[in-house]
């Protein structure tokens, strides 16, 4: 990488144009030049290799199997059934490894060579997505709950959520010039950002928008959460939270997750001034010379929560109210087929790590294709349209069903073998992976590809004491950035080396509290010996109903055991 | 080099050096040259009553006709004989007129094109300003191929044309195949003769025994007594995914006293492999451990297949005499005059076991072993440069292997015969190779000049040790690479080495063209892009360099080399002003001055 500081880079970027299209046009080399690598984030797109081939092209005297990683920009995770065959074409043809659904309700496509990047992104748009602020220190997709059961309401609250990640979309023209070929117009190279400064923000920053009583998107894991508050049917307004976070160092005290703290009430009127006045605050107070302290979680920890929500209301102009009563059920997805209050079906599928390829025994690539075709000619007026729907849980709901076309559904969903939530466990269903290898350049271990195994050798513990129907939040991570927010995993394994993981315990099963580190750089064999017990104990000692993760609190192998890495307190229900 | 010259030698070998030196000095006298490859551009007439000597020119490509050449200068200087030896394009055109005694070894490519260092005098003789030659006593051995319909052709358009301006055939002319010592040794000892009884011999100085030879490497190894290298790398450098199986190896020449410089070509001596001679003896249904007796040496028939006789590689006088044997009417008509045509792909598509299995026919062991073509060193341009690698040396080679028909079959499997033999080889397994020299592919003695290589696919392994040889020596000249192949993510051979090289300014250009990447994008229509469209989009730029003094280099496929070719006509016309004959005629020039230069195979 890059020997220029991030803040450099951005600052001499021209608005985040760097070389890029000199580094596109080189055939030498199918990478970037190093800052444009920084660069290409904000545009969407990661630069990888396949890790599984390193050392083969090395010896082959052939540099790394270069290939970019593309993210769309999708606010709840929402595409019709047009944007989805465009987007099946675009996988087909210029990817490699399907459609791969994010824990952020966007799509990533893997594979694409440099050469045919270009290519990629105009076919992107011409889908009508775009992936601009997909990736970088900017603010990211922003995630909405994905399955309603209050129509109205969550198509109000959806409606926000796209014009709130529109608004705070960089204001720089440098996408377009490059990928769309659009002119450069007066000011080009210096455009103003009038959110974000010259040198965007310290880091990356997320979003979420949640309905209760579902925690889908783990609102407390984001940096700005919107929790809606609707009653009898109507969307009164939000509690706000701040300051929650993912991401932290193997064995970096200074590094940690975070829950995010609720400081107020607001009416929907009031979502954009809130929005700018946090991500303003956070852009003059975040660190910039110590990149690994830059998220929101640290400038409040550093500055103090009362002292930021202070700024916050200053800038907004107007105080929080005092925060309503919430109440969270689960951070997992419903599914199946649910009915919405105005009468139209959503159907949730698990899709197991959010992959859809036509590969390894699946043909989900080829079954959903078949199921947007048939949505296509399902009229529908502009509220409830068919519609696919990402979750941040990696799966994948068909919304939006006219009762007349559920058989139809069905038959296909049956046909192409996409009716695991039939006959899943419930572990199974709600377990969630990063993508790790072969691709990501930051995993340590094995994500997505040792998810399948590890849930069938936790499935025979399961089995050994009774446990198979309960639920337990399973999460794992190639590396602590924790893109698959592993820290509110009731068990979780966050990747240390090849085949070897830290072992976390004792998250809820609501998004509320985080977990702890348990057993530090251990293989399968031992992560199954050290479950085996305390499944043992669970089963003959939990009270009604109790949880996994619950239980262990309450029984103390967390405490006792291990010191606590996280610095969040567990969150009080209100009542 | 008096060391060198004198080392080893005993009192009785020293005496007999005086003399030599003597008979030399007293020759030098008289204006005539002995044995000496040298170019004679400088070089006195000779006086009109000199006593008669012997001229001999080879026009070789891949050296089977310097080394013919070779044989007979040797031969007759041992005869007492006064002898000159040049390459064709040293020999001094204007000299021709006051030739007495000419020999003439030439070798004919492909369709009928003379070896590149011949393509001057060729041209010289057959045009207009040839002189009439009363007082000629001339002839010529030609080498060829008869697998191609212009069989010899140019030995037979120069034996012929001598005829016509009136020189006197001194010997008939002789025509070698593939197998060269069947024509080529008797011929040689015909033209001996001839030449012993128009030269009188000068009265001997000596036994006149060879002595080492000054100017080439002092080792004992070649082609007749090759090296057994021990394989060091055996490693494929062409990605997953790519349709071909492209290998980089390296030998180590460690205690052969071997030398060579980047251009140089390496020969390998392959053997069959052994899959294959089982095929073919199931096939005839022989016993491979008999004893088969063939001009003098009795081996295992296993051992003449193997190690001994062409197996991949059809041949006109095989298919000839297996249709004998065979009497099928199909086989007969494709050997007919009328269908070249379908003959040439049945050669091209077909190894021996694929015409043994479709046209089955009786062979004795010893018939096979007499009919089946002698097994022949392959030979690959060296990819590295001593200066940097030392004592190895270094090899690009594609792994030639396919399925006939396209479908796969356990009898379907077949293979280049070197190309396998070296892709099967393990790491420390012993090789038989030898240096074959090639001054014709050679860097600019000035190291200050640029260069422009043009060297696609596994054309690039000679540029790889041009890159390394400047490198070592610290020119000052540029480097330009145009490099091509089929995908940049998977067939960009040495691709790290390349990035190195432009990264530490040993190399100064490198030009792209990866014919199968792109066909997805809008546009595409305009096709495969090849070495040549790269250059001829940089036209401006390579006239600029080639006429600031710039050596021009094309090392690959025949084919490619003449599209090269076509398109640096189009650059010279285009850039430099000049009509398409011109600008052709600048080509032949700058190869004649030797700053165009060409291995293509």
């Amino acid at each position: 990488m890059s020997a220029h500081s991030v803040e450099a880079i951005k600052q001499t970027s021209a608005r985040l144009r760097g070389t890029l299209l000199e580094s596109l046009a080189n055939p030498v080399t199918g990478a970037l030049a190093d800052d444009d690598q920084t660069l290409i984030k904000y545009h969407g797109s990661y630069q990888q290799d396949d890790r599984d081939i390193r050392d083969e092209r090395r010896r082959q005297k052939l540099e790394p199997a270069y290939s970019f990683m593309i993210r769309t920009r999708t606010p709840g995770g929402v595409v019709t059934p047009a944007q989805w065959l465009k987007l099946d074409a675009i996988a087909t043809t210029w990817a490699e490894r399907g459609l791969r659904i994010t824990t952020r309700q966007a799509f990533q496509f893997h594979g694409v060579i440099k050469g045919e990047l270009k290519s990629t992104m105009r076919s992107i748009n011409a889908a009508l997505i775009d992936t601009l602020a997909a990736c970088g220190d900017v603010n990211r997709n922003v995630v909405v709950a994905a399955n309603p059961h209050v129509s109205r309401a969550h198509a109000l609250v959806h409606a926000q959520a796209a014009a709130l990640s529109e608004h705070l979309l960089p204001n720089t023209r440098a996408y377009y010039e490059i990928w769309l070929d659009e002119e450069k117009l007066a000011g080009s190279g210096e455009e103003v950002e009038p959110i974000y400064g010259a040198t965007y923000l310290p880091r990356k920053f997320k979003i979420g928008f949640a309905i209760p009583p579902h925690n889908d998107i783990d609102v407390f894991a984001q940096d700005l959460g919107f929790i809606a508050v609707i009653v009898d049917g109507d969307l009164h307004g939000y509690n706000v939270s701040v300051g929650g976070g993912m991401g932290a160092s193997h064995g970096d005290p200074e590094t940690y997750p975070r829950i995010g703290n609720v400081i107020g009430f607001i009416a929907p009127g009031q979502v954009t001034a809130i929005a700018e006045a946090v991500i303003t605050t956070q852009r003059d107070w975040g660190n910039r010379v110590v990149r690994k302290r830059a998220r929101l979680k640290y400038t409040i920890d550093d500055r103090g929560l009362d002292v930021f929500k202070a700024e916050v209301e200053r800038r907004a102009g107007f105080a929080l109210q005092t925060s309503r009563p919430l109440e969270f059920v689960h951070n997992g997805d419903r599914f199946g087929w649910l009915q919405g209050d105005d009468g139209r079906w959503h159907l949730t599928l698990r899709i197991i790590a959010g992959r859809v390829w036509d590969r390894d025994g699946s043909r989900h690539l080829s079954g959903l294709r078949e199921i947007a075709r048939v949505l296509l000619d399902v009229a529908g007026d502009a509220i409830s349209t068919p519609e696919f729907r990402m979750t941040a849980n990696q799966n994948l709901v068909i919304a939006n069903v006219p009762d007349a076309q559920r058989a139809r559904i069905d038959a296909l969903v049956t046909h192409y073998r996409l009716d695991d939530y039939r006959t899943a466990t419930p572990t199974r269903l709600n377990a969630i992976a990063c993508v790790a290898l072969p691709t990501c350049g930051l995993a340590m271990a094995e994500a997505e590809r040792y998810l399948p195994d590890f849930i069938a050798a936790f499935e025979s513990l399961l089995d050994r004491h009774g446990l198979r129907e309960q639920p337990i939040n399973l999460r794992i991570s190639g590396c602590p950035n924790g893109c698959s927010r592993p820290y509110l995993g009731e068990i979780a394994l966050v990747g240390k080396a090849p085949g070897r993981y830290n072992l976390m315990l004792g998250a809820d099963h609501r998004g509320q509290r985080l977990n702890a580190l348990y057993r530090e750089n251990i293989d399968e064999a031992a992560i199954l010996a050290a479950l085996d017990p305390l499944l043992a104990r669970y089963a003959g000692e939990r009270t009604r109903d109790e949880y996994f993760g619950d239980f262990l609190l309450r029984a103390g192998v967390i405490a006792a055991n291990v010191k606590i890495k996280s610095r969040a307190l567990p969150i009080e229900v209100l009542p | 080099m008096l060391a060198r010259l004198t080392d080893g030698l005993d009192v009785a070998a020293l005496h007999w050096l005086s003399g030599y030196a003597a008979g030399l000095a007293s020759q030098q006298l008289r204006g005539v040259r002995a044995l000496q490859s040298v170019p004679l551009s400088e070089a006195p007439l000779a006086d009109a009553d000199s006593p008669a000597r012997l001229t001999i020119v080879f026009g070789s490509q891949t050296g089977n006709a310097r080394r013919i050449a070779e044989r007979l200068a040797h031969a007759a200087e041992a005869a007492g004989l006064a002898v000159r030896l040049l390459r064709a394009d040293a020999y001094p055109t204007r000299e021709l007129r006051n030739e007495r005694h000419l020999v003439i070894v030439i070798s004919t490519q492909g369709d009928g094109d003379p070896p590149d260092d011949a393509r001057g005098l060729v041209d010289f003789i057959a045009g207009k300003r040839a002189p009439q030659l009363p007082e000629l006593h001339y002839a010529v051995l030609g080498l060829g191929d008869s697998s191609y319909p212009q069989f010899c052709a140019i030995g037979r358009k120069l034996d012929e044309r001598l005829a016509e301006l009136g020189a006197t055939r001194w010997i008939a002319r002789g025509d070698a195949d593939l197998d060269i010592d069947g024509i080529a040794t008797p011929w040689l000892d015909a033209a001996l003769v001839a030449a012993k009884e128009s030269l009188k011999p000068q009265a001997p100085l000596a036994t006149v025994t060879p002595l080492r030879p000054l100017t080439a490497t002092t080792s004992a190894w070649a082609r007749d007594n090759p090296f057994a290298a021990e394989l060091l790398v055996n490693q494929r450098i062409s990605g997953r995914g790519s349709e071909k199986d492209i290998r980089h190896f390296e030998l180590s020449l460690e205690g052969s006293g071997l030398h060579y410089e980047p251009g140089d070509a390496l020969g390998v001596w392959p053997i069959n492999p052994p899959k294959l001679v089982d095929a073919v003896l199931a096939a005839l249904d022989l016993d491979g451990e008999r004893v088969v007796n063939h001009d003098g040496q009795g081996l295992p028939l296993r051992q003449w297949l193997g190690e001994k006789r062409e197996l991949t590689r059809l041949s006109r006088p095989f298919v000839a005499s297996h249709a004998t044997h065979a009497r099928n009417d199909a086989l007969d008509r494709l050997l007919a005059p009328d269908n070249a045509d379908a003959f040439a792909r049945l050669l091209a598509a077909n190894q021996v076991i694929d015409l043994l299995r479709a046209y089955p026919g009786t062979w004795s062991g010893e018939e096979l072993v007499a009919a089946l073509r002698p097994l022949a060193p392959r030979l690959y341009s060296l990819a590295s440069s001593q200066k940097e690698v030392g004592d190895e040396a270094h090899l690009t080679a594609a792994h030639v292997e396919y399925d006939v028909d396209g479908i796969a079959s356990d009898d379907s499997r077949r293979w280049g015969a070197a190309s396998h033999f070296l892709a099967r080889a393990v790491e420390g397994e012993k090789l038989p190779v030898f240096i074959e020299r090639n001054e014709r592919f050679r860097l600019p003695k000035d190291a200050s000049r640029d260069i422009i290589m043009i060297g696609p696919g596994t054309g690039v392994a000679p540029f790889r040790g041009f890159v390394q040889e400047r490198k070592a020596i610290g020119a000052n000249g540029r480097n330009w690479l145009f490099f091509g192949n089929q995908h940049a993510r998977s067939d960009f051979l040495y691709q790290l080495e390349w990035q190195d090289a432009l990264k530490r300014g040993k190399l100064h250009r490198l030009d792209l063209a990866f014919s199968r990447d792109g066909l997805r994008e809008a546009g595409s229509a305009l096709g495969k892009t090849y070495v040549q469209h790269r250059l001829l989009e940089r036209g401006a730029e390579v006239h600029a360099w080639i006429e600031n003094g710039a050596h021009l280099y094309v090392c690959g496929a025949i084919a490619m080399g003449k599209d090269v070719h076509a398109a640096m006509i189009d650059i010279i016309a285009g850039h430099g002003g000049k009509s398409i004959d011109d600008a052709g005629d600048y080509l032949n020039e700058l190869q004649a001055q030797g700053r165009y230069a060409r291995d293509v195979y």
